[in-house]
């Protein structure tokens, strides 16, 4: 069987699912939702490159390099905002996080 | 065109001030530590008064291989964001002094905010579009926590991290299907790939997840959690900044998206949009009315007031897109001054209250900031002559005309049920006794109070300019 662009989108499309599941369904700790950021914009990365392959055309991969250094920067602030976060709270549990109801 | 020509840099001539003077306020920060906070903010306001003058004098222009331009809807939007700006700046310092987290890192985080916001507005491919958004974004969760000795900063800084950072997502994942489905990233190549052929099933669910993560940066119900959290925990002159001039980038990016590159596809956004104007503007009248809090009264108002911007989106007309702006540039100038107002609520031993019931008997202590508040919040409700009034007016006019009748009466009564809590304000502000008595305004807060109640008051006098400057950058999506 030869792996085509379908296969591809299919893992992408269950990461990314995964990833919005494991920010809403998670009851336990913030840096697991950091983690399922980080499946979503892989997944989203391997989208940009399959369909860049397909298409045949280089934008696809250049979006993917942006997106992976824009990536970095967001995982280096959320995880500065989560110590300050621990140094006031004490707990990083997601159901502590209800300071103000919402 | 030849890719590696350099490219013509005189349109980004406000971006390339922002940059370049945010990276010097870093560098004066860095050398003169926490003594230099009053030099980088009074020099972060002269960047961003230089930025506006160069909006209005760089070039008309798609530069960058096409992935930047700058038209007369960029230019106008450009403006008021960075007013929106400059008047939170002006609203923050006194306050960060006072509860003592001045810093001078803060006007340069608003600095490259509002540099991330003017490439979203200026974003004509989807790369271009994502950047801005996200260097707009990283300043912005930054900047929620700003106050990190406060539990709530924090926490808002956390919430809005977690949600913005799942709306990138989403707005990504759509931009990833669009990409495959047309194989290009410029709007205007995209809306050509469309011109010819049924839309696939992948390119729909790729503007479907566009449109939630706009959604999301608009606060728009359904994905409009974050907001009334956020607007409470951040610092009340970051809350105004989150509310004018962050509202305003994420609109006009909404805005150009849809109509440049997805103009053949109207009916299926159009859907999505009723939908999304609608629900926001049922929520923000009925989930305001048992707020006691002041800043998360103004977060569900706020919510209310996108779903009125989107009624003009969702005409998808050259009116519409007029009304849209008309609207943002009213809504800025409305929450600005409303926000002036809640930074002012501060008591003598240095601390501020934010509760509405704080406000009762003002109108005794400072009739003329009372009567000016209560102005703006009979213009949030949208009564004549009060700009508020012309707001949606336009916006209902553009819709009626486009045929959507039952968006235009739903926000018609939608907005007379919203009127009720500004209206219950106005009652305590006049008629209840008072509680507290707050310090005079300070010279910052009653700036920006009597610019954005003059504008308000008086708009209806000479409507002209603002209308006539609406119409013509409106035709520049077209």
């Amino acid at each position: 069987m030869a792996i085509g662009l379908g296969h591809y989108l299919t893992v992408a499309a269950i990461l990314f699912t995964l990833g919005v599941l494991g920010i809403f369904l998670n009851r336990k700790n913030v840096i697991v939702i950091l983690m399922s950021v980080e499946l979503i914009l892989l997944a989203v990365n391997i989208n940009l490159v399959a369909f860049s392959t397909h298409i045949g055309d280089l934008k696809g991969q250049v979006f993917a390099l942006f997106v992976l250094t824009v990536a970095a920067a967001e995982a280096a602030i959320g995880l500065a905002i989560l110590v300050v976060y621990f140094r006031n709270r004490g707990t990083i549990a997601v159901e502590d996080i209800n300071r103000m109801k919402g | 065109m030849d890719a590696t020509a350099f490219p013509a840099l005189a349109p980004a001539l406000p971006e390339i001030i922002l940059a370049v003077g945010a990276l010097a306020l870093v560098l004066v920060g860095a050398v003169m530590g926490d003594r230099s906070t009053r030099l980088v903010n009074a020099l972060a306001l002269a960047l961003l008064a230089a930025a506006g003058v160069a909006v209005t004098i760089a070039p008309d222009a798609v530069t960058f291989s096409g992935g930047f331009v700058l038209d007369g809807f960029a230019r106008f939007m450009k403006i008021v964001a960075l007013i929106g700006a400059f008047a939170a700046l002006l609203l923050s310092f006194d306050y960060m002094e006072r509860l003592k987290f001045a810093r001078f890192e803060y006007a340069i985080l608003v600095v490259l905010a509002t540099l991330g916001m003017m490439l979203m507005i200026s974003a004509h491919d989807l790369i271009a579009l994502y950047l801005g958004l996200e260097l707009q974004s990283l300043a912005l969760y930054v900047i929620a926590a700003i106050n990190r000795d406060d539990v709530r900063s924090t926490e808002a800084g956390l919430k809005y991290f977690v949600l913005g950072a799942l709306s990138s997502g989403m707005l990504l994942y759509g931009a990833s299907l669009v990409y495959g489905s047309t194989g290009a990233v410029g709007f205007a190549d995209i809306a050509e790939a469309l011109k010819s052929g049924e839309a696939s099933l992948g390119l729909i669910f790729g503007v479907v997840f566009l449109i939630s993560g706009f959604a999301f940066k608009v606060s728009a119900v359904p994905f409009h959690m974050w907001t009334p959290d956020v607007y409470e925990g951040a610092p009340t002159p970051i809350t105004a900044f989150f509310a004018s001039a962050t509202k305003v980038a994420a609109m006009a990016m909404f805005v150009r998206v849809i109509m440049e590159a997805f103009p053949s596809v109207t009916t299926e956004w159009r859907q999505v949009v009723v939908f999304v104007a609608l629900a926001s503007m049922a929520l923000g009248s009925f989930a305001a009315i048992g707020q006691t809090n002041l800043k998360r009264l103004m977060a569900y108002s706020s919510i209310g007031h996108m779903g009125y911007a989107l009624v003009g989106l969702a005409a998808g007309t050259p009116e519409g897109v007029r009304g849209v702006m008309i609207y943002l540039a009213i809504y800025v100038a409305m929450t600005l001054g409303a926000f002036a107002c809640i930074v002012s609520m501060r008591l003598k031993d240095g601390s501020y209250v934010e509760s509405i019931s704080d406000l009762a008997g003002l109108s005794r202590a400072k009739p003329a900031m009372a009567f000016v508040l209560a102005m703006i919040l009979f213009s949030l409700a949208g009564i004549p002559p009060l700009a508020g009034f012309f707001a949606k007016f336009y916006v209902f006019y553009a819709a009626v005309n486009a045929g959507l009748y039952p968006l235009a009466i739903a926000g018609f009564v939608l907005s007379v049920v919203g009127a009720f809590y500004y209206l219950r304000i106005v009652k305590i502000i006049y008629f209840d006794e008072p509680t507290v008595a707050f310090e005079p305004m300070t010279l910052g807060a009653r700036a920006v109070l009597t610019v954005a109640g003059g504008f308000t008051l008086l708009y209806f006098v000479y409507p002209g300019p603002l209308t006539a400057a609406a119409s013509a950058a409106a035709r520049s999506l077209f």
